[in-house]
């Protein structure tokens, strides 16, 4: 009789056994990249695999999972799933996730692609590999479940086009070009584990909740679908960040610098989150500052305490971050809906009982400094003078975002910071962009910024009704402006048979 | 008779999306059509890799290659990650019965020491070669252009992968799970003569920069010659021989490489079709390819076919190439 392999053993036979050394090239040669970062990996046999799954039976399990899932997107369009969301409005918070976010998993994808290829350990290697497949995965079903979407909404149709352009997409996607313009082992600490294991249940996650609380099936059977390809993904981060710091103690501080870096980055990305739970699910799941505090300040804290025993601290700026959390979704939604034209997604002002929820959320900051604005824009809108900012704002180097954050202990006045390199004068939002620039300006200032591109020429004009129009090929009262008497809005209304 | 249900339907307001439209008409759109075509970001990259700072990072000069438009590669599979998942599951699903019932019956028990041999000496070794043809694929995908041909990249490296996986299972179903066979076979794979020229020459591909070169020296001329040699000719040799059962073992690949080709001809097809340079470039990649790998595979060819094995295989690309425009 044949003996039991264990599956460790079965694993290291079938996959990490694979590899040799080579005699006829230099090794280097073929995995080029390894050194530069100044990562020191003295033994790639050390790695642990996070998950030891051979192809036959991810096969298996993922055609599994894609039959389901496929089923459900028949049902959907065959049974108008579409008229079951909670309200319309609803549906503008997956218009910004097929234009902002199903992007960045295809590039997860190309990243993952890349690093599955160039790591030389081949434990690393084959499990980055199946991230980028099940990245691919994850981009492709989005645009399928959004598809019946697009047919009736307004707003997804050039989600594509549109993300390589529009002003407020370049945050999402600068944000993991600089991911995958860095080094393999920063690529990982970037997405691998900040992204992936800890920012995870504060992105994807607020999506996907906002889908099921709010009827929207297609949506939220991705979610449940991509769970478990989620969960494989948050255990490669958390081996890879552990590898990294038991191969050799020079590799703390770089670790530790890329941490407070992502993490940085990370808590700007999500702001459109914040926002988009805050101020577009007509059906709450929690609030921003409840999330933030759950997924962030207890899960995360957990997670640093942990890691302390490698000399790794809580990122930089946790205290402003900390801070942050009572204000960034209504500053966030307040620039929207003064840029509602300028915007791919309706906007409105919330109703009274959503500004009640808000007061009730944020005790400490939203009477004190938000109502006020709504009341005010209320009052506007009510005398027939809505407003929209004629200006275009001026834009972070780093996060790229609107310098629309204020001070934290100030919120009536506008953060600014800027510094000089090679003669030019760079502005930024924060301390944390700014410092992240100034470790790496010769990176920092190829960013296409948005805005300074369309003043420079370089996206049609000469207005901006052009350039929203021909370059970003918006529809202008249609794709965005108000909900109120939007398409969108008369179509809803038709269907469901009211005036 | 048939039944109608009533339901009700709503007319949409656009078939799909703007740029499957822009491609191919006011019309509803494939599933292949949306989750391929212009998903890759082509403009407006923000940074340059500080791993190749002389390339953005989606760039399509990272082959000599050029195409008016990279989304010509259309897949004649069709495969998207949901089509091509269930496709391979329905194939491991065979084969895992296949490999049940090898080793329920005990049929290793029928082959002879001397047969034994021979696989652990010409057929397990194969398993450390598709590892190569993992990283070439993997490298095709990372750094080609355009969805169409990358994610058909990335399936056949995972493919690649899973072969490599059912090739060392074979080595362990020869030696009850020691991993003894494992052992003997990468041994002959870094060490036995015969081996050597494949090995330098997979070596070779992981350092060749051209990603669609690299395309070529392992999916069109090395893995034809490997088809023809390994699953055509010595599969004939081992039903001749009384190991007939052993194709069980390796039928998937047969399965597979049909499934494959279909892919790796029309991309050859495509790629030639387009330019007269493309085409000379091409041919000019495959001539030199060839000849090393010819050159590789001839000791081990003849020591486990004979003398015209070689020729064999080569006339089985030859045939392949001319189907795909070149050398004409």
């Amino acid at each position: 009789m044949a003996k039991k392999l264990n599956i460790k053993d079965k694993y290291r036979l079938l996959t990490r056994d694979l590899d040799w050394d080579f005699s006829y090239e230099d090794r280097k040669e073929a995995f080029p990249f390894e050194e530069f970062e100044g990562i020191k990996i003295t033994d790639w046999s050390k790695w642990e695999d996070p998950f030891r799954l051979t192809m036959d039976s991810y096969w298996k399990y993922q055609a599994e999972k894609e039959k389901k899932l496929y089923a459900i997107f028949d049902a959907f369009s065959q049974n108008n799933g579409h008229l079951n969301v909670s309200d319309p409005r609803y549906v503008n918070a997956i218009k910004i996730f097929l234009t902002g976010v199903s992007p960045l998993e295809y590039q997860a994808y190309q990243g993952f692609a890349h690093v599955g290829r160039q790591f030389g350990g081949v434990g690393a290697r084959v499990a980055c590999q199946m991230q980028s497949l099940d990245e691919l995965r994850h981009v492709q079903t989005q645009i399928h479940a959004m598809s019946h979407y697009n047919k009736f909404f307004d707003g997804f149709q050039d989600y594509s086009h549109m993300h390589d352009r529009v002003w407020y997409l370049s945050v999402p996607k600068s944000f993991f070009n600089d991911a995958r313009a860095a080094g393999p082992f920063e690529f990982m600490i970037a997405i691998g584990f900040s992204f992936e294991y800890v920012l995870t249940n504060l992105l994807f996650v607020p999506f996907m909740s906002g889908a099921a609380h709010n009827g929207d099936m297609a949506t939220v059977t991705f979610g449940f679908s991509a769970q478990s390809d989620e969960a494989r993904h948050m255990t490669l981060g958390l081996e890879v960040i552990k590898f990294l710091l038991e191969q050799h103690e020079d590799n703390v501080p770089i670790v530790q610098k890329w941490i407070d870096k992502w993490f940085w980055r990370g808590s700007r990305l999500l702001t459109i989150v914040a926002m988009m739970m805050d101020y577009m699910l007509p059906n709450k799941v929690m609030s921003w500052k409840e999330a933030w505090e759950v997924y962030f300040e207890e899960a995360g804290g957990a997670l640093f305490k942990d890691l302390a025993r490698y000399g790794i601290k809580m990122p930089k700026y946790a205290e402003t971050i900390e801070k942050e959390k009572e204000h960034i979704s209504h500053q966030a939604w307040w620039t929207f809906y003064t840029h509602g034209h300028a915007a791919g997604f309706h906007t409105w002002i919330p109703t009274d009982e959503e500004l009640d929820w808000l007061s009730e959320k944020y005790p400490e900051t939203f009477d004190k400094y938000y109502r006020p604005r709504w009341e005010l824009a209320k009052k506007m809108e009510a005398e027939g003078k809505r407003f929209y900012t004629k200006a275009l704002p001026q834009l972070c180097t780093t996060c790229q975002i609107p310098m629309l954050f204020t001070e934290m202990d100030d919120p009536t006045q506008i953060c600014y910071r800027d510094t000089v390199y090679n003669g030019d004068r760079y502005h930024f939002c924060s301390d944390g962009c700014k410092d992240i620039f100034e470790d790496e300006p010769e990176k920092y200032v190829q960013s296409w910024l948005p805005v300074h591109q369309i003043f420079q020429g370089n996206c049609g004009g000469p207005d901006v009704e052009n350039v929203l129009a021909d370059f970003y090929r918006m529809n202008l009262g249609a794709d965005n402006m108000d909900m109120t008497d939007s398409p969108d809005e008369k179509r809803w209304k038709q269907w469901k048979g009211v005036a | 008779m048939t039944i109608e249900i009533k339901t009700s339907t709503l007319e949409p307001v656009r078939n799909t999306f703007a740029h499957i439209e822009r491609r191919f008409g006011d019309k509803p759109a494939t599933r292949y059509q949306e989750a391929t075509y212009d998903v890759q970001s082509e403009e407006y990259l923000h940074y340059r890799p500080l791993w190749q700072p002389e390339k953005l990072l989606n760039d399509a000069s990272r082959t000599a290659i050029k195409m008016n438009d990279w989304y010509a590669f259309k897949d004649p599979r069709q495969f998207y990650y949901g089509t091509y998942v269930q496709q391979r599951a329905k194939m491991q699903e065979v084969a895992e019965n296949n490999y049940a019932f090898f080793e329920r019956r005990n049929l290793a028990n029928l082959l002879t020491e001397e047969m034994k041999a021979k696989l652990i000496r010409y057929l397990v070794p194969l398993r450390h070669a598709e590892h190569g043809a993992n990283l070439n694929n993997m490298y095709a995908s990372a750094y080609g252009y355009g969805t169409a041909i990358t994610q058909a990249c990335l399936y056949n490296g995972m493919d690649r992968l899973g072969i490599a996986q059912y090739l060392s299972r074979i080595g362990l179903i020869l030696d009850g799970n020691s991993g003894d066979s494992l052992a003997e076979a990468k041994l002959n794979w870094t060490n036995e003569s015969i081996w050597q020229g494949l090995r330098a020459y997979v070596e070779k591909m992981t350092v060749t920069e051209d990603w669609f070169e690299v395309l070529v020296a392992q999916d069109v001329v090395l893995d034809a010659l490997i088809l023809d040699l390994f699953y055509t000719q010595f599969d004939e040799w081992l039903q001749a021989n009384g190991a007939q059962d052993v194709g069980m073992l390796t039928e998937f690949v047969q399965v597979w490489a049909k499934d494959t080709n279909r892919w790796v001809d029309a991309t050859l097809k495509i790629a030639a079709a387009e330019s007269d340079e493309n085409k000379a470039l091409l041919e000019q990649w495959i001539s030199s390819w060839k000849e090393s790998a010819v050159k590789a595979l001839t000791p081990l060819a003849e020591e486990m076919l004979g003398a015209e094995a070689m020729t064999q295989a080569s006339a089985a690309l030859d045939k392949r190439l001319a189907k795909a425009g070149l050398f004409k």
